[in-house]
């Protein structure tokens, strides 16, 4: 069975100016999504307070929310987690009361709503730790690129190569970002986890048609980039694809079946891979084409010596 | 032509052979156990392991399996059991899981992965040390040895006290000389105790001042001191509350990570460990009248004002005796004044103790029991954290007799004395500590995140090799058993490494299923092509294989670059997700390049000419 026959038939390079301007508006919009908006940070980053807790019916956010107000807790945010009988709360960081009382408090409200309901999980991180996590998340990021820009400027020894891998490499995380920041699901650590597995995976899908470009050109010197690009990312499509679908069933799996905590982390990857795999195809080679990458600048001919000009 | 070098077949069953062996463990699942390890934390022998069986059938408590492992006897049961008082006098029990895997995996040195708290439930804790309180604990030692170091050599002195030079913490002492004294002798005294001295000028109706400020090497030195000490005593305390496979481990420059499975109750645990409690033995001042000093509001020199737990003030002698530091051991005893703290103490201590019980016979000595803890202040409606120190006498006898290093404190209620003895025994922090992140898992979600994860890792197979099969036919029944391998391979090293396993670790095990067919894409897209190009079979295969090298080889860097740099940045079960996508890239390697081409070669190989692939 073929998904694709790879008989070099999709001008890819022929409608680049329309995947460019759609890659703006995605680019653009996630920006201004990330401004406006901001990322629903977890408590992992804002320091704080999450208690998630299993009711034996049906849990009223609604009833827990005014509760816990009365009680005298102030921006508390109560939401569902996973099912209907899952609730998580979560607090800013404490402020002059121990998180042991704290606690309590919180406990005493949910079992006035249901006596047999279950903490099952909480978690107190101190203001001090979420900053350091926040940093070192964002170090994490930058040093992945970082390093990753390197190895893809020594790995091709065209500019324009290793420009198209890097804009697709930065182009990829942002949407991502936007996507977290317009859907407001929970950016906690383990998101970052996936950010940067999505970034390994988007750059390593580039690099595949990026071999296959050199190639190509090495086979046949004279053909026209546009023409070798073309052919390139066609033969190696059903690869690209194939490698896409794999990925794609088992991310979707774990977001069906991974459970609530593993939510930022399966939906960072979903669409990580649906638009790390875009940008490998439509935006990392055209760009390296409009910077002007041709068979002289993967190979380039010998200069002749200015000694030879010597009388 | 389609061959494969001998040694590599060798190589590549023998891995898999190792893997599964390593792999198989994991695949038992858990009894209930009860973990019992001795309270002199000596190994249990094989007649303790007698004893404590006997006593168990005798009491009519029947139990599956018992064997010693590490030390430890591990007792499986059929279901939890309820742990009885009797049998935990002379062992530290706890109810935990232990592995059904089969003796003879425990006795080559193979057991499971250890699960992570978000799988089994606990409590973690991350704990700041107070790296400035520690210096200021090191500043009064110093000062009674500056004290001590000036009375020896008769030097006359107003006081010695702390001076915060440059930062907001003590850093340093200063010595107040009388007006008008010769600083030169008191010099001397003082840089027998702390080497870099300075003078200062006199001032007004005061005398000279000499300042000695600790060395940034001290500092540092003190600080690197502080959190071994800490860690040290923080694993004592946890050995002391009996949870099976707690961890304790320092995480960056000043913090120290406690993982306590099975725990729920973080309230009692924080008491216990966090408290910072020492023991200080001082001499009784009976020269100064005590009602005089409360009256002024302050001691007289050489003298600090105490008060008992019942309030009452006493005045004892700044010199300290002996403190928690020198300490060996301590229990509860049945004394003839009610229950009491057997106390030994080290060598110097005792020696310390003797020289003064043998010059102070009859005098009365007291024992300060010393506890710091943090609090939150309204400091002109600023909510400031402060911490307290509680100095509290606990009890004031006279001196009977001439002892060195073997004595009894006496006074103390019941509990008070068991739980002085814990502490005192657990050792003292060495610097303050505090709770900075905490984090519970109830054992219901744990178990429910361990059926989650591996239905999604079982699921997201199943349909992977549906897939597989149907879009490369008989190449995708080549690529599901490899990737079948790669999975046996991860969870092997896995094993090895001993690397707790996570949630975040288990999707990172599910993702590395999903990509690490990747390899196994590149290589059979390249073979398609081959045979569309009308090459032979075998040719078609030998050169897939080749050609699709580099990409393979580059394409697993960048995400190796990824995982790398995840696992210097993160921590916990972030890391955990590291290691798997890292290991996982290598192991994939292996399988797809090594092992399916050690199965295509098999099937297709040698002398075997396929007219036509099943691709």
């Amino acid at each position: 069975m073929d998904i694709l026959k790879s008989n070099g038939r999709i001008a890819f390079m022929g409608s680049r100016k329309l995947w460019y301007a759609t890659s703006a508006i995605l680019f653009v919009t996630a920006l201004v999504a990330l401004f406006a908006n901001g990322l629903n940070l977890g408590v992992d980053f804002t320091g704080g307070i999450t208690v998630e807790a299993k009711f034996t019916s049906e849990a009223q956010p609604e009833e827990l929310r005014t509760g816990l107000a009365r009680a005298g807790f102030k921006d508390v945010q109560v939401q569902n987690f996973g099912s209907s009988r899952d609730v998580a709360i979560r607090l800013p960081p404490p402020e002059g009361q121990s998180p042991d009382k704290i606690r309590a408090d919180i406990e005493r409200v949910l079992k006035s709503s249901d006596p047999n309901v279950v903490v099952s999980r909480l978690e107190v991180v101190g203001p001090q730790v979420g900053a350091e996590l926040r940093n070192s998340a964002a170090v994490a990021l930058i040093s992945t690129l970082i390093l990753i820009f390197i190895y893809v400027f020594i790995r091709f020894h065209a500019w324009q190569l290793s420009a198209g891998a890097i804009i697709a490499a930065i182009h990829d995380p942002i949407i991502v970002l936007g996507f977290f920041a317009l859907s407001g699901i929970v950016f906690d650590l383990s998101a970052v986890a996936a950010l940067l597995a999505v970034i390994g995976y988007s750059i390593n899908d580039t690099v595949v048609i990026f071999d296959r470009i050199r190639e190509r050109f090495e086979a046949n010197k004279r053909m026209a980039p546009t023409d070798v690009l073309n052919q390139s990312i066609n033969q190696t499509l059903s690869r690209t694809i194939m490698t896409s679908v794999t990925t794609l069933i088992v991310v979707v799996v774990l977001l069906l079946l991974g459970g609530a905590v593993l939510q930022p982390f399966s939906w960072a990857l979903v669409v990580g891979i649906l638009v790390g795999t875009y940008s490998s195809i439509y935006i990392a080679a055209a760009v390296a084409l409009d910077m002007g990458l041709t068979a002289e600048s993967l190979f380039p001919t010998r200069k002749k010596l200015a000694i030879d000009d010597m009388p | 032509m389609l061959e494969f070098a001998r040694w590599k077949y060798i190589l590549v069953a023998a891995v898999l052979v190792l893997a599964t062996i390593f792999a198989l463990p994991n695949v038992f699942g858990e009894d209930a156990a009860l973990q019992v390890v001795r309270k002199d934390r000596g190994a249990i022998e094989t007649d303790g392991q007698r004893a404590v069986a006997d006593f168990l059938r005798g009491k009519g408590v029947t139990f599956s399996r018992n064997y010693i492992d590490d030390g430890r006897l591990m007792l499986h049961f059929a279901a939890v059991p309820g742990v009885n008082e009797n049998f935990t006098r002379d062992y530290v029990t706890a109810l935990s899981f232990a592995s059904r895997a089969p003796d003879w995996l425990r006795k080559i040195g193979l057991r499971p992965m250890p699960l992570g708290l978000d799988l089994r439930g606990g409590l973690y804790l991350l704990y700041q040390v107070d790296v400035d309180g520690a210096v200021a604990q090191v500043l009064e030692v110093y000062e009674q040895d500056l004290r001590r170091a000036l009375s020896q050599d008769n030097v006359q002195f107003v006081d010695v006290v702390q001076v915060a030079e440059g930062t907001v913490k003590p850093n340093g002492l200063r010595v107040l000389l009388p007006a008008g004294a010769d600083p030169a002798p008191a010099r001397e005294s003082v840089r027998r105790v702390l080497p870099d001295v300075t003078t200062s000028a006199q001032r007004g109706g005061v005398g000279p001042i000499l300042q000695a400020l600790l060395t940034a090497t001290q500092l540092k030195e003190r600080q690197d001191y502080a959190i071994s000490q800490n860690l040290i005593t923080l694993r004592n305390r946890v050995n002391e509350l009996g949870v099976s496979e707690p961890v304790v481990q320092r995480q960056g420059i000043d913090r120290i990570a406690v993982q306590l499975p099975g725990v729920q109750n973080s309230a009692e645990v924080k008491d216990i460990l966090g408290k910072v409690a020492t023991l200080e033995f001082r001499l009784v001042d009976i020269q100064n009248s005590v009602s005089e000093a409360v009256q002024r509001g302050r001691a007289p020199f050489g003298s600090k004002l105490y008060e008992t737990r019942e309030g009452q003030p006493t005045l004892l002698k700044r010199d300290i005796i002996v403190t928690g530091d020198q300490l060996i051991d301590a229990t509860t005893a049945a004394t003839e004044q009610g229950p009491g703290v057997s106390v030994k103490l080290d060598a110097s201590g005792g020696e310390e103790m003797l020289r003064t019980t043998r010059a102070n016979l009859s005098k009365p000595m007291a024992v300060v029991f010393i506890e710091q803890r943090r609090e939150e202040v309204d400091v002109g409606g600023e909510k400031v954290q402060r911490d307290i120190k509680e100095e509290k006498v606990i009890n004031t006898a006279t001196i009977q007799g001439i002892f060195s290093n073997s004595f009894q404190i006496t006074g103390l209620g019941v509990n008070e004395a068991r739980e002085l003895a814990l502490l005192l025994r657990a050792g003292a922090l060495a610097a303050p500590i505090f709770v900075i992140e905490e984090r519970v898992v109830g054992p219901g979600l744990g178990k429910e995140n361990i059926e989650k994860g591996t239905s999604a890792l079982i699921i997201g197979m199943a349909l992977l090799f549906v897939f597989l099969l149907v879009y490369y036919k008989m190449f995708g029944l080549v690529a599901n058993v490899v990737l079948l391998a790669n999975v046996v391979l991860l969870a092997a090293l896995l094993t090895m490494f001993k690397a707790a396993l996570s949630l975040p670790g288990i999707a990172g095990i599910v993702l590395t299923v999903g990509m690490a067919i990747d390899a196994n894409v590149l290589i059979y897209e390249r073979i398609r092509e081959e045979v569309r190009n009308g090459v032979t079979p075998q040719t078609a295969i030998s050169k897939g294989f080749d050609k699709a090298f580099s990409a393979i080889a580059d394409s697993n860097i960048t995400t190796l670059i990824a995982g790398i740099v995840l696992w210097a940045f993160g921590t916990g079960p972030i890391r955990g997700f590291a290691v798997v996508l890292s290991l996982g890239i290598v192991t994939s390697m292996f399988t797809s390049l090594l092992g399916s081409r050690a199965l295509l070669t098999l099937m297709y190989g040698g002398s075997r000419r396929p007219e036509k692939l099943l691709i």
